[in-house]
């Protein structure tokens, strides 16, 4: 995902929002993960926004993906520049309204920004995890999920919602945990990453091991692999956009000059916009988390670990309501790829709707203005919340 | 079916070809609407039948006024929609107004009756005097309210009678559970029923079909 957060334009905001932290596993009980290994303690960061009803029953969840954080809507400080990453569709009388919805969105495990990652000290050794740190699956991240859920009260979430890999957390949320899920909305995500999808990702995390600066992931008491990171965050952008996003934001204009440089300087714009988002990146993301994450991202496969290698034996499980949103100009999981669990849906005579959103800006649609979105998620919302 | 006129008489707003569906519908079952446009129908049987409704429809707008209305649907082309849903999947199937722009007709009638217990299939009724009489004198072909496209633009690429239904339900081998024959309104909000030679003054055939006892699965 990428960040293309602004101040909303009518000024509608939940106003300020305050990280909190939750602690469990604290050894010897410790967190026991998909891969073997254990963990403790997990701590998760998470913000919640609106209030809790009497009956428990209007808590909505939020996964957030790859790069994004707890900080789904609203401001820490009066002064901050910028509210949190889904603070568009986030809000009182927006999509997900916070004057009826309880919020709640919490940070991943393995990120890095507050819950438990290959950043946090290592209670074995005082220091930094790097990659003593376990590998973790987008199905430790929900299950660490499903504990803060506990810890909250929320027996019955109404939804839960989120787009790319925060979509691999909806789909497992609904098939881990079908009793605890009334609403699904999987958004620009798939069952399982293409080819493709790994091939991007492996250039990624490529980038950063090449960096000198990594050492095998200690480079926590020195320099860090920027550069292998900034490079991992282009071939990321790169898959965020589309083509047609590509040629209307930049096509092959050239940065602040008249004429090619005939050197490896900047030339074209395209190239700046990815130096600059990859520099930027580096000032806030670990680069240590951004390969878990990856890693997480492309084991998920929910034929193999819900279903015995059918889809559809997957989806026999679920028991929530699916709204299923693609985008025309997807290209890192394209519409097919929503079609495809849709069509397992279909079979297993769930209630599902499916709508494919006509917008050029490719994968990162979901995080930009859209009226069409809010207003499925809101409408959506507004059926499940009055069905039972 | 003497019910026809008393449930198109309770269903206020609706559009009348579809508060005679409505009529047929048993309350509590399960339904699918094939190109089901902008929820209208399956909002109102949702509503005041209480079924449980899915529709599928190709255009993103009507899609989401489908989602508007509270009503699951799934963005497709409902010849492909169709095959993903087990058998007998629905009590009822309905194919509104569709029919005479289907490319494979015989087929999707054979999959409407694998996955429904009992499919309502509607179409603009070709047979109709308008159009017989266009042809006859005019020497065109037939532009109607119905069916009001130039043959050069028409998405209507079958040309169906009441009378043709029938025999297509011997040949396909379905049984035709009931029939309603309706002259509607230019804007078809109003209409009646026609007892009296349909297939010439009819503009609409309604038909609930089943597959024929005992070889449903061969259907």
């Amino acid at each position: 995902m990428s960040e293309y957060i602004e101040h909303d334009k009518n000024g509608v905001s939940v106003g300020l929002v305050e990280k909190r932290y939750f602690t469990f596993a604290e050894p010897p009980e410790c967190m026991e993960l998909e891969g073997g290994a254990k963990l403790g303690p997990v701590t998760i960061a998470y913000e919640t926004v609106g209030e809790l009803n009497a009956e428990r029953s209007n808590a909505i969840l939020v996964c957030h993906a790859l790069s994004g954080d707890s900080h789904v809507a609203g401001y820490y400080t009066p002064d901050d520049p910028k509210p949190g990453w889904w603070d568009l569709y986030v809000g009182p009388g927006k999509a997900i309204d916070t004057n009826r919805y309880f919020v709640v969105c919490s940070n991943i495990l393995g990120s890095c920004m507050g819950t438990t990652g290959p950043a946090s000290i290592n209670p074995a050794t005082g220091r930094p995890y790097g990659l003593d740190f376990p590998v973790v699956t987008i199905g430790d991240m929900v299950r660490a999920q499903r504990r803060l859920i506990d810890h909250l009260g929320i027996d019955r979430l109404l939804a839960v919602i989120g787009g790319s890999i925060g979509g691999m957390q909806v789909l497992e949320w609904a098939l881990r945990y079908p009793d605890r899920v009334r609403a699904a909305i999987p958004l620009a995500t798939t069952k399982r990453h293409s080819a493709l999808a790994i091939a991007f990702n492996e250039v990624a995390r490529q980038a950063i091991m090449a960096d000198p600066d990594w050492r095998g992931g200690n480079y926590y008491d020195g320099a860090k692999p920027a550069r292998g990171l900034a490079v991992a965050r282009m071939v990321g952008h790169i898959t965020y956009l589309s083509d047609e996003a590509m040629r209307r934001k930049f096509g092959r204009r050239l940065q602040d000059k008249s004429d090619f440089s005939f050197n490896f300087d900047v030339d074209f714009q395209v190239e700046s916009y990815l130096r600059y988002q990859g520099t930027k990146f580096v000032e806030r993301f670990d680069a240590n988390s951004f390969l878990y994450i990856t890693k997480a991202a492309d084991y998920f496969d929910i034929k193999n670990q819900h279903g015995r290698g059918s889809t559809v034996r997957a989806f026999a499980k679920a028991r929530a309501r699916f709204l299923v949103v693609s985008f025309t100009s997807d290209w890192l999981y394209p519409t097919y790829q929503s079609r495809d669990m849709v069509k397992a849906m279909k079979k297993n005579n769930l209630d599902v709707s499916f709508c494919e959103i006509k917008a050029d800006c490719g994968h990162d649609a979901f995080l930009l203005p859209n009226e069409r979105l809010a207003a499925l998620i809101r409408d959506f919302l507004e059926r499940v919340s009055h069905e039972r | 079916m003497s019910g026809e006129e008393t449930a198109a008489q309770t269903t206020a707003g609706l559009r009348f070809d579809l508060s005679v569906i409505a009529g047929w519908i048993r309350p509590g079952s399960k339904v699918l609407d094939l190109g089901c446009g902008n929820g209208e129908l399956l909002s109102y049987l949702k509503e005041h039948k209480e079924v449980v409704a899915t529709g599928i429809e190709v255009d993103e707008e009507r899609v989401a006024a489908c989602i508007h209305r509270g009503v699951p649907v799934i963005q497709g082309d409902l010849n492909e929609e169709i095959e993903d849903y087990p058998d007998k999947a629905f009590d009822y199937v309905i194919l509104s107004r569709t029919l005479q722009q289907v490319y494979e007709p015989d087929r999707l009638i054979r999959n409407l009756l694998r996955i429904g217990r009992r499919a309502v299939v509607s179409f603009p009724n070709f047979g109709h005097i308008g159009c017989r009489l266009q042809l006859l004198l005019g020497g065109y072909a037939p532009k109607t309210a119905q069916l009001p496209y130039e043959w050069y633009n028409t998405p209507n690429i079958r040309i169906i009678s009441i009378k043709d239904f029938h025999r297509f339900a011997r040949e396909i081998g379905f049984t035709i559970e009931a029939e309603v024959a309706i002259n509607t309104d230019s804007e078809d909000k109003r209409g009646r029923i026609v007892r009296l030679l349909p297939n010439l003054f009819a503009t609409y055939g309604i038909f609930l079909i089943a597959p024929r006892t005992g070889n449903a699965a061969t259907m």
